[in-house]
């Protein structure tokens, strides 16, 4: 335990002089005059024509906004960059979440000038190249999914299930099928999955678990009729079980007319291991900021690819991307397309991004990443196990759960030893959900973590639950390394300061 | 194959732990019909391979760079300081994920709360989320909350807002039984008034507007936001938001909801993504705005915190009953923003967008002048504006293309009755000689 204790302690010293700088905000730091100066001052201001700006459009009201240097502004950020953890830094062990290694050539090529120059109106014989990449990246999503087209356009997970919503209503009303408007979903689902299919109209029919974790196929037949629209499924699911009885779910659900979504947040599972497409989903979404390495970004800008099998084809929104002899061409000629769900073509950076680890890995490094994925979880699941509680005893795939249920009885919440974590330098777990464990500790280390690394986070369990049971107040308060330590979110939330201009009239 | 710190010995050690002969007894759930897919997927490659073979490939393009692009329409060209990609690149940031923890996302939690402030004072309303997908999405939502919040039945919308933007509310709307009429507009390029008048009954509860609109017109919405107000819908409006540094923001038309795109501050074209929405309102529809929000608290030692806050309105918490299902958002494109507002400051911004005003004011006297082309809308503008040429657009285009220029955005497809009509835009990358050679060109053809 003594290289756990040394460690604290370097990081205890570390972390203090991050705390002990001042967070300022960019707003305190500005003064009058301050400026860098982008545009030739003599072009501006005496060639502009008062008839230009009439007074009755003209702006009035003064905007408050900073005015610093640029050797302020780059300290300013950076200093707040190290206020962060990221997985360049730090092993997240976020279930559900695939923090996997963001390669750095990714960055390159995104950042590329032959790419971030290009207008998405430009005319299509000047951008065959950003084309062909659509083009062959969708190829490939069709290969790994077992799907039979792809639209890129979705900008996120969240959204790709929005457009399959839209997907499976234009499907059943072009049956004439207009009764359907109830979307099933799993109680360990995603949080988005009942809030797409709500924001898109459709009724929500949450159906339980069985003692297995998996979807209670005699709950599913109950809850199945012709009302049914779709059923939401992610596989495997949030507590990393693979659904075992993937072929019976869609034999019921297709014989009685409904469609099976396909959510797609834990692909990271099943490359080349078996394919949404073959398992009878309908409609996929494919999170490309988890399973193919494009960053977090802070919460975005991530992207989420839509696959529909050949009879869904025609609902996918314009437009597609195609190909004529050698030329790649847009086709917004798509009459029955549900329409639009972004402006454009979709996030574009990411999926080039994508595009290039994808390129970089080939087939046989794409089936490694989810082999590993899967060794690096059954190794800390089994590390883990018996020091803390493992609800479903048996092998996982990519993810598993824990339960704090065992520290509970000294007062200490799956909470707590999240935040515990972050003193030894681990991001913390994703907990709480999914929501039918109690107590739920959720843990995905991805393949790109070394084994000293889950070596290292396994100890760090052990001790916490030593320190749980022996002093069970050190967990309790934790963080004690962080620049600050149990925010009071009661108290944001019931009096909201939202904006720099909300915290200086409260002040005054 | 440089990503997998595993070696084959970790493997097979750490297999062995686990208390497994082979990988396969690891994934024996998964039923024989299923497994080992065959995929149709090229090898790896190294990364100097990669590299070329990306290069190569990204080569085939012409960017708007190496052409003199006079394009807008939704996706602006402006200068970009250095400082903002610098900042971009920082691992701290862009491999941060979600500030759910606050404890260790200050640096995220501070930069969104600056993030949503700046766009604040730009917009002239109180509150702003953490970002949305981009202008379109953004649009679309900004008139479903206006929709659910009042239980009205009806959408007006500018027939004179991005055809993209309609297209993605349009298709936001079809689930559910809202009904959307667009306000058709006058031979000025501006809003219909009379029109609106008409249409405007009880049933409506959100009028959504765009200034500038998509013809570039900066409009007087004096009269379209007390109407609106009377009878009790909400205004939704849109635009380019560095306008507003010079003509009148949202807040000052007393905008219920403003939204649109912030890629001009400080995000590269990009081929249309990632882009960033952004996304105000008054604080009376704070509990209502979707995605997240920063807020400001006291940790238990009385520090000052940055932490996402009311929360309760978002999928994670409330699912089937969430303000929207948005989760994860655009949040590094609104660093980007947050960097590139501050970089230019005060003084800055409003040097930039004035430049913008005289490079398209400049460009339109020029363009007026050339017989073949005329200017049909004369309103205010401030970076873009209409041309109505004697010949066919795209012949023109082409022939300008070969001269290495994109003249612009032709309107044709999505306003049949402009025929013959084009969107030009210039905004402070546009040096006098830019703007010399392409009237001259014009001029020739």
């Amino acid at each position: 335990m003594n290289v756990i204790t040394d460690l604290g302690e370097k990081k205890r010293v570390m972390e203090k002089q991050i705390a002990g700088r001042e967070s300022k905000l960019i707003f305190e730091k500005s003064r009058p005059g301050k400026r860098v100066h982008l545009t030739p001052k003599s072009k501006i201001s005496q060639s502009v024509k008062r008839e230009w700006i009439p007074s009755v459009l003209e702006r009035k009201r003064e905007a408050l906004l900073p005015e610093l240097s640029e050797p302020e502004i780059v300290r300013h950020f950076l200093n707040l960059s190290q206020k962060n953890f990221s997985v360049d830094t730090n092993f997240y062990p976020l279930g559900s979440c695939t923090m996997k290694y963001n390669p750095k050539i990714n960055e390159d090529m995104a950042a590329h000038p032959s790419f971030t120059n290009l207008h998405p109106y430009q005319p299509e014989e000047t951008v065959q190249g950003i084309l062909r990449i659509f083009y062959d990246l969708e190829q490939w999503l069709i290969a790994l999914t077992g799907m039979d087209r792809f639209s890129l356009q979705p900008a996120a997970g969240a959204q790709g299930e929005l457009l399959g919503m839209m997907i499976a209503r234009a499907f059943h009303r072009s049956n004439g099928d207009t009764k359907r408007r109830k979307v099933i979903v799993p109680d360990s689902s995603h949080g988005t999955n009942p809030a797409s299919a709500a924001l898109y109209g459709f009724e929500v029919v949450t159906i339980k678990s069985n003692e297995r974790g998996r979807v209670d196929l005699n709950e599913l037949a109950r809850a199945t009729n012709e009302e049914t629209a779709c059923l939401m499924l992610t596989n495997p699911n949030t507590l990393g079980l693979f659904e075992d009885e993937i072929i019976e779910i869609q034999k019921m659900l297709h014989q009685k007319g409904s469609l099976l979504y396909y959510d797609g947040a834990n692909m990271n599972a099943l490359l080349g291991i078996a394919r949404p497409g073959d398992m009878g989903f309908d409609i996929v979404h494919l999170n490309l900021h988890k399973t193919f390495s494009t960053p977090h970004g802070g919460g975005g800008p991530g992207a989420g690819p839509l696959g529909v099998k050949k009879r869904l084809e025609k609902f996918l929104p314009v437009p597609l991307v195609e190909k004529k002899g050698d030329k790649y061409f847009l086709n917004g000629q798509l009459p029955a397309s549900i329409g639009k769900v972004k402006s454009f073509y979709g996030n574009s950076g990411v999926l080039l991004r994508a595009y290039t680890y994808i390129r970089k890995l080939g087939i046989d490094g794409l089936c490694q990443v989810s082999r590993d994925a899967i060794i690096n979880a059954n190794y800390l699941r089994k590390k883990l196990n018996g020091t803390f509680v493992i609800p479903y005893p048996e092998f996982c795939m990519h993810e598993f759960v824990a339960s704090a249920e065992a520290q509970n009885s000294f007062g200490v919440h799956a909470s707590d030893i999240a935040k515990r974590l972050l003193d030894f330098g681990f991001y913390a777990p994703t907990v709480y959900f999914p929501l039918i464990v109690k107590e739920a500790i959720m843990i995905e280390p991805t393949e790109t973590e070394s084994r000293e690394t889950l070596d290292q986070f396994a100890k760090v369990m052990h001790e916490i639950d030593r320190e749980a049971r022996e002093c069970p107040e050190t967990v309790k308060l934790a963080p004690h390394t962080l620049p600050v330590s149990r925010p009071d979110e009661v108290a944001a939330a019931r009096n909201p300061i939202l904006t720099y201009r909300d915290l200086i009239s409260q002040k005054s | 194959m440089s990503y997998f710190p595993l070696t084959e010995d970790d493997r097979k050690q750490m297999l062995s732990e686990i208390g497994v002969k082979s990988f396969d007894e690891l994934v024996a759930k998964v039923p024989a019909q299923l497994k080992n897919p065959v995929l149709d997927l090229p090898e790896g490659l190294s990364e100097f391979e990669l590299r070329q073979y990306l290069e190569n490939i990204l080569g085939e393009n012409q960017t708007a760079r190496e052409l003199l692009s006079f394009l807008g329409a939704g996706s602006y060209d402006h200068y970009i300081p250095s400082v903002v990609r610098h900042i971009l690149s920082r691992g701290e940031f862009y491999t941060a994920y979600t500030p759910y923890q606050p404890e260790a996302s200050q640096g995220t939690l501070q930069t969104i709360f600056e993030y949503q402030s700046m766009m604040a004072e730009i917009t002239g309303l109180d509150v702003v989320n953490a970002s949305h997908y981009d202008g379109a999405t953004a649009f679309a939502e900004g008139c479903l909350l206006a929709l659910n919040f009042n239980q009205r039945q009806k959408v007006l919308v500018a027939r004179t807002v991005h055809p993209e933007y309609r297209q993605v509310m349009k298709t936001y709307l079809s689930g559910t039984d809202f009904q959307i009429e667009e306000i058709p507009f006058t031979a000025a390029g501006t809003l219909d008034l009379e029109a609106f008048r008409k249409m405007l009954d009880m049933n409506v509860g959100c009028v959504a507007v765009g200034s500038p609109n998509f013809f570039g017109v900066v409009e007087d919405l004096d009269e379209v936001s007390d109407l609106t107000h009377k009878h009790g819908a909400l205004f939704v409006t849109t635009g380019h938001p560095l306008s507003y540094l010079v003509f009148r923001s949202p807040g000052e038309w007393k905008a219920d909801v403003a939204c649109g795109e912030a890629q001009p501050f400080g995000i590269p074209l990009n081929f249309g993504g990632p882009y960033v929405g952004y996304f105000a309102t008054t604080r009376s529809l704070v509990r209502r705005i979707p995605g997240r929000l920063a807020g400001i608290t006291k940790d238990r030692n009385g520090r000052r915190t940055f932490v996402l806050t009311l929360q309760a309105r978002e999928q994670h918490i409330r699912r089937e009953k969430a303000s929207s299902n948005i989760c994860t958002n655009q949040a590094l494109c609104a660093l980007a923003v947050c960097v590139y507002l501050s970089t230019l400051g005060r003084e800055g911004l409003k040097d930039a967008a004035l430049l913008n005003v005289d490079r398209a004011n400049t460009l339109r006297s020029r363009i007026e002048k050339l017989s073949g082309y005329q200017i049909p809308f004369s309103g205010a503008i401030f970076n873009e504006f209409v041309v109505k040429s004697k010949r066919s657009v795209s012949l023109l285009f082409e022939k300008l293309l070969k001269k290495g220029v994109l003249a612009g955005y032709s309107l044709e497809k999505d306003y049949p009755e402009l025929k013959n009509h084009f969107l030009v835009t210039a905004t402070e990358t546009k040096t006098e000689e830019d703007l010399d050679h392409f009237a001259k060109l014009l001029g020739k053809i």
